[in-house]
């Protein structure tokens, strides 16, 4: 700081020295600067001279600056050679003005700006939250439809295993049932065909035994003359078959 | 405008004023704050007006700096520290888009002058002093006792501490108004490097390339600074705020 401060104090004579010649305005500013500095000069040198009793502003380096001014200088007009940020003169007004500016500033974010922006990100916040929630509802929903589903289909399914089962036990029952009554019904009529059979047998065995006397007969007469009754021949064949 | 590098950091009066025997002009300095009060709220105000829910691209730049102050305030002060976040904000905002204005050619910083900068570290500090009094009492004071140092050395890091304390306010608005200063300092010098060789004929015109490079970076640079000292300046706040509110646990 010290050196800063001497470096500006150092620059400082020779510009003064440079604007010398034009001592109806009695500072050092340049032309551009020229009229504001006039209308300052007066007020901030009285200013400057009221300070240092004034006293809590002005820094140690302060009132070292302002006697090194006056020595090179030996004007009046020191106040606006002061390095700006430490001339004392102005930190009333700039003190102020902070005051009301910042405390312009905080009261428009505290009051209007920072509520405003946490009410659309809360609103955006709760929005995302109750859509994530109606997503998971509707996910929710879906899968009870899909097992309502599933469980439909599987009902569906056993059901239809059911019928087809049981309809294969009827058709089954049904012909066996047919097949029970085919078999009597063939049972009955082989057992007929069988009696029928073993009366014709019967007949026709009792038959050639006639057949056989009267051949026999027969025979006998076209061979030998010999007659034989047919009682006899009947006795004999008898006796033959039974033998 | 005057040459050399300090005439920029002059408060000049624009409506003068004086009121109990101070001087309260209106200064370009008043006029800076003003404007960037009214810069900010005023784009902040129509850039968050809107309030979609998809947020358009302004209201996504007032979103984002919201996000990004809570969510520093939140890291370093826990979630009690929220109740400061209109402060931390303001500090931010307002910092940043003065130091921002003072890239401006021909524009004031009023963030270069120490009163500035050390009227916010005080009001920064006050809040600290008053909140952790208020929040933890005589409580507040185990801030300047380190939890396992030796019986020994206590009193010397109590005193460490006590002055560390005491002189936060210093480096706090020290580091800002400095950093403004030095950078518009050297901006303006090498600048004023290539106005003086250029005007040194064909020979000099060339050689202020070198500076017209540095003082494109420089500028670049400041830029950064610009926003790092007000995020410096925002972040010291919040660890400042944490004291406050959770000084034993340091």
């Amino acid at each position: 700081m010290a050196s800063d401060t001497d470096d500006t104090v150092q620059a400082a004579p020779t510009s003064s020295d440079q604007e010398q010649p034009s001592p109806a305005a009695g500072d050092q500013a340049s032309p551009a600067q020229a009229s504001p500095e006039v209308d300052e000069q007066p007020s901030s040198g009285g200013e400057e001279n009221a300070a240092p009793a004034g006293g809590e502003h002005a820094s140690p380096a302060d009132g070292e600056l302002h006697t090194e001014t006056q020595a090179h200088g030996g004007a009046d007009d020191h106040g606006s050679d002061v390095f700006p940020p430490f001339d004392s003169t102005t930190f009333a007004s700039q003190l102020v003005w902070l005051a009301i500016a910042f405390g312009l500033f905080y009261y428009l974010m505290s009051k209007m700006i920072l509520p405003r922006i946490a009410q659309t990100l809360e609103q955006r916040h709760d929005r995302i939250a109750s859509d994530l929630a109606e997503a998971e509802r509707l996910k929710n929903e879906t899968d009870a439809a899909i097992a309502a589903y599933e469980q439909a289909l599987t009902e569906a399914r056993q059901k239809a295993g059911d019928i087809a089962r049981s309809t294969r036990e009827r058709v089954q029952e049904a012909i066996e049932a047919d097949r029970t009554e085919a078999e009597t019904a063939l049972a009955d009529k082989l057992a007929e065909a069988e009696t029928r059979i073993g009366e014709v047998r019967t007949k026709a065995l009792a038959e050639v035994d006639t057949i056989a006397a009267d051949a026999a007969q027969a025979l006998i007469g076209s061979l030998g003359g010999v007659k034989v009754t047919k009682t006899e021949l009947t006795k004999t064949v008898g006796d033959v078959r039974a033998q | 405008m005057a040459n050399d590098p300090i005439s920029q950091f002059k408060i000049q009066p624009i409506i003068p004023l004086e009121i109990g025997g101070l001087d309260l002009s209106f200064t370009n300095s008043a006029l800076f704050m003003m404007l960037t009060v009214a810069t900010t709220a005023g784009f902040l105000a129509l850039a968050t007006s809107g309030r979609g829910l998809v947020p358009s691209r302004l209201q996504s730049i007032a979103e984002i700096a919201y996000e990004f102050i809570a969510g520093m305030l939140r890291d370093a002060a826990g979630s009690q520290g929220l109740r400061f976040f209109p402060l931390v904000f303001s500090l931010f905002m307002f910092i940043l888009i003065g130091n921002l204005f003072g890239m401006f050619p021909y524009f004031f910083t009023f963030t270069s002058h120490i009163i500035v900068t050390a009227a916010l570290a005080l009001l920064v500090f006050t809040i600290v002093l008053v909140t952790g009094f208020a929040r933890n009492g005589l409580r507040f004071l185990k801030l300047f006792v380190p939890s396992g140092v030796p019986a020994a050395v206590l009193p010397f890091v109590v005193l460490i501490e006590v002055i560390s304390f005491f002189t936060r306010p210093i480096s706090h608005s020290v580091r800002l108004f400095a950093n403004m200063l030095a950078g518009h300092i050297t901006l303006k010098v090498f600048a004023g490097f290539i106005v003086s060789l250029s005007s040194l004929g064909a020979i000099g015109i060339a050689g202020a390339i070198l500076p017209l490079v540095m003082t494109i970076g420089i500028t670049a640079l400041e830029f950064l600074v610009s926003f790092l000292q007000a995020y410096v300046f925002a972040m010291l706040t919040c660890m400042y705020l944490n004291d406050a509110l959770h000084p034993d646990e340091h």
